[in-house]
């Protein structure tokens, strides 16, 4: 066959981690954005500005705020675009109310906070984990939501493809958590051939109109989306629906709707479920981190490694769903874990709710505006 | 590949004020470290509020193995473009680390020890004073024995705009010749950990 | 069935199940009853139209229609039809909200929206009141007026929707009262075919919230007001300003068939690809 030989179109450059996750988005399908300045997210919508309309049907849009951002994201993606929107600290504030809405409605949407020191304006140009709860209850009500992290350049390529997959296939807003260092640090990355990849895109209703329920309750918990225009005529609302869409309050129905949208992320949990584990094996302690952090942890396991100490490293690159069973694993391995991270303890918080009284849970917090380094992780590792 | 040097965390920092093209100088020769030469690179970089002015950095970090951390840890090359930046990182340099002055910036050196060149007056000379960053990335291109200057060249080309390379080239060739003569055998003297 | 009320009843979910929300003697039924004949005598099909809305009653509009239909958040509508039309400039793009909506927790999507030029077809529904949540004051309610939150009188000077639509530089901008059927059809049948941002306000009244507050005893009485108060645009400007207070001018304010955003985009995206 003529494909079998084909020579393999990657190509190397050197970017930074906002430019990585302009890469991924445009290799995941992504042809809609729409956004507002702020640093350290930025070079997103630079990036985004001057590639979208090179593409046959790109879209790149300036809103005049992070509201009206996302709001215009969500619209291109009921329109059926892959669309995605990305912002910092007060931005992310900002959009709390359309996470919610892109919730409710089951609408795809791929968000990039990265982030910086906060509270409010805070630090602009300093790194910081301080947004992670907020990821998963900044919005108002109870739902599901999927949050994504990335570490280094290539992992900023590769969690944008990934959250794009599950944003479609599971119909959700994913939210992918970079920080300053992360989203600023220039590195070799490979961007892959196209046909390498594993590109999903949403269900589309494969019956006439007149028998479509855009919020059905199916096995999978996940609908079919066509695209507005496209003959399948359905209601969309922020208000609690039933499965043709229409606003409910009968407690049968609403219960069954919100018991759906928590069902369509958790039964599909491994799939959701990414993890590295770095020297794991044989660990006696170990490391829980993400993002940059888990780069300083990753030379201090080596280090303690060096000095003949067993330590592993568990790197989270999903925070949302938990990844429970991987931590537990841990947890029953290890006599100690050390979870360090830019925030007052918002990971850690999450490890000792899955922890039953296995392993003792250290903490390492810096809340400075400064990364954590492998010198203090490897001193704090080693006090156990 | 295998004629490349190899190198364990080879770290700089490339300091300087905001608009001395501090970043175009790291992304130019991370560029080049990187996809010409192969090694793993990791360019960071920090910055002020103020587009112009303020201390502005660019830390490298290169290796023939994966990075882990990104960040500079301990310095092996220090190039300083201004006095305060002098004054302010020199002590995260290795003791056997190398410093690298613009001496038509900073006329106090804390050592007696460095490499110094008037990068600044030498770009006036080439006609443009914006192009101080490609002065001072010839002279590097001769200190660093192991950055090639046809892969700098390659990597200056592909990153400035096209109507600017000329005087660029130039500026980079002026820094290149001044530091092979002035220190013919700075290359030499490095000691690799 | 009259035949008008045939029509309007093609064009209604029939799934849905009525009554719909609204009060008797509510203003929002006429207007979409003007809007559903303003679709019909363009010949737009069902599936082509998007009808996008706020919150408030206005936004429970959209639920009654047979068309393709989204209740978005309160005062973001501009902003989701805004990435409909980007993402699909096919589709005719119709959102519909209500003055605080639209004026008061929307303003800066309105004021920038119509600065865009974005092709939408706007209609806002101006009751001067928040009438869903009982009644407050929103920022058109006139100076003076009684509302529950201004139960000693309206303090703050009201906005002019249509003026500052038409400030910020929207193609069409026209008011009309719902007294005023035949002027609403045409006013919505330009605003549903011409290019660019174009605006209707519609003075529509709320009887329940605000008439009663405001020394108006039955819901007659305040579509009397309606049909006395309201001037054309040419007359209205002839009037001295005393009057000028009391009235509601009506009509075309500005009229401009500029390309929409959607429409420059495409051309700029055809020409960086060296298309054109």
């Amino acid at each position: 066959m003529a494909t079998k030989n084909k020579k393999k179109k990657e190509k190397e450059i050197f970017a930074l981690g906002n430019e990585a996750v302009v890469e991924g988005a445009l290799l995941a399908g992504c042809n809609f954005y729409a956004g507002y300045p702020i640093t350290p997210s930025t070079e997103i919508a630079e990036e985004m500005a001057r590639r979208l309309p090179l593409l046959e049907e790109g879209v790149f849009i300036q809103m005049e705020d992070e509201i009206a951002s996302l709001g215009s994201v969500i619209g291109a993606s009921l329109a059926g675009r892959k669309a995605m929107t990305a912002t910092s600290g007060p931005g992310f504030s900002l959009m709390q109310e359309h996470i919610g809405y892109a919730c409710i409605t089951e609408t795809p949407l791929v968000l990039v906070n990265v982030m910086r020191a906060g509270p409010s304006t805070g630090m602009p140009t300093s790194p910081a984990q301080g947004d992670v709860q907020q990821a998963r209850w900044g919005t108002h009500g109870d739902h599901p939501i999927i949050v994504l992290s990335a570490g280094d350049v290539q992992e900023c390529l590769e969690m944008t493809v990934t959250a794009f997959n599950f944003s479609e296939k599971y119909r959700t807003p994913v939210i992918l958590l970079l920080d300053e260092v992360t989203a600023h640090t220039r590195e070799k990355i490979t961007i892959p051939d196209p046909s390498d990849l594993y590109i999903y895109s949403r269900l589309l209703p494969s019956m006439p109109p007149e028998w479509y329920l855009p919020f059905e309750d199916n096995m999978r918990g996940v609908s079919a989306m066509p695209p507005l225009g496209s003959g399948y005529r359905y209601h969309v609302t922020g208000l609690t629906h039933d499965d043709h869409g229409y606003p409910t309050s009968k407690p049968r129905e609403v219960e069954s709707f919100i018991n759906r949208i928590f069902r369509k992320i958790d039964q599909f949990f491994y799939d959701i479920q990414i993890v590295e584990e770095i020297y794991c094996q044989d660990a006696t302690s170990c490391i829980i981190a993400y993002g940059s952090v888990g780069r300083s942890a990753e030379l201090a396991v080596q280090m303690a490694r060096d000095q003949g100490e067993k330590a592993g490293l568990l790197k989270l690159k999903t925070l949302f769903p938990f990844p429970r069973p991987a931590v537990e694993k841990m947890l029953r391995q290890c006599a100690s874990v050390l979870v360090p991270e830019m925030n007052m303890g918002q990971i850690s918080r999450e490890v000792k709710r899955v922890n039953s009284g296995q392993s003792k849970v250290n903490t390492l917090n810096r809340i400075d505006g400064q990364i954590i380094t492998p010198a203090e992780i490897l001193k704090k590792l080693l006090k156990g | 590949m295998s004629r490349e040097m190899k190198l364990d965390r080879f770290e700089i920092r490339l300091s300087g004020l905001g608009g001395q093209g501090i970043l175009t100088l790291g992304k130019i020769m991370g560029q080049a470290l990187a996809l010409d030469h192969g090694y793993n690179v990791a360019q960071t970089q920090s910055y002020g509020p103020e587009a112009r002015g303020g201390a502005s950095r660019s830390d490298l970090v290169i290796s023939s193995s994966t990075i882990s951390y990104p960040k500079t840890i301990s310095l092996d090359l220090l190039v300083a473009l201004s006095q305060e930046a002098c004054n302010k990182f020199f002590t995260n340099l290795k003791p056997s680390g190398a410093l690298v002055v613009d001496t038509s910036m900073v006329g106090q050196t804390p050592t007696n020890i460095f490499l110094g060149l008037p990068f600044t007056d030498m770009a006036r000379k080439v006609g443009l004073v914006q192009t101080t960053n490609i002065v001072t990335l010839g002279a590097l291109t001769h200190f660093l024995p192991f950055m090639r200057a046809v892969s700098v060249r390659k990597s200056l080309k592909s990153i400035l705009p096209s109507k600017i390379i000329d005087i660029n080239l130039k500026a980079f060739n002026a820094g290149f010749n001044a530091a092979k003569k002035q220190y013919p055998d700075a290359p030499e003297k490095w000691i690799f950990s | 069935m009259a035949k008008v009320t045939q029509l309007i009843h093609n064009y209604l979910r029939h799934t849905k199940k009525f009554p719909h929300v609204f009060c008797p003697g509510c203003g929002h039924g006429i207007v979409l009853g003007s809007l559903i004949r303003s679709v019909h005598a363009q010949g737009l099909s069902k599936d082509e139209i998007v009808l996008v809305a706020g919150i408030g009653c206005s936004g429970r509009i959209p639920v009654y229609v047979d068309f393709n239909t989204v209740h978005t958040t309160h005062g973001r509508a501009l902003t989701f039809a805004t990435g409909i039309k980007m993402a699909n400039p096919e589709l005719k793009v119709i959102v519909v909200m209500g003055d605080g909506d639209a004026m008061s927790i929307g303003g800066n999507h309105l004021i920038h929206a119509a600065r865009r030029n974005i092709g939408l077809t706007t209609l806002v529904l101006n009751n001067h009141i928040y009438g869903m949540t009982g009644g407050q004051s929103s920022s058109t309610t006139p100076f003076g007026c009684y509302s529950t939150t201004t139960p000693f009188g309206q303090m703050e000077k009201e906005f002019d929707i249509s003026e500052i639509t038409k400030a910020c530089g929207a193609n069409f901008v026209a008011r009309a009262t719902v007294m005023q059927a035949n002027l609403m059809d045409r006013l919505i049948s330009t605003a549903l075919t011409n290019p660019g941002f174009n605006m209707v306000e519609v003075i529509t009244p709320c009887h329940t919230q605000f008439g009663r507050k405001n020394k108006y005893k039955t819901t007659v009485d305040m579509y009397k007001w309606l049909k006395k108060n309201a001037v054309p645009i040419e007359k209205y400007r002839d009037l001295s300003p005393e009057k000028q207070r009391d009235a509601v001018s009506t009509g075309v304010f500005t009229h401009n068939d500029c390309a929409g955003l959607e429409q420059k985009y495409i051309q700029m995206r055809q020409r960086i690809r060296g298309e054109i």
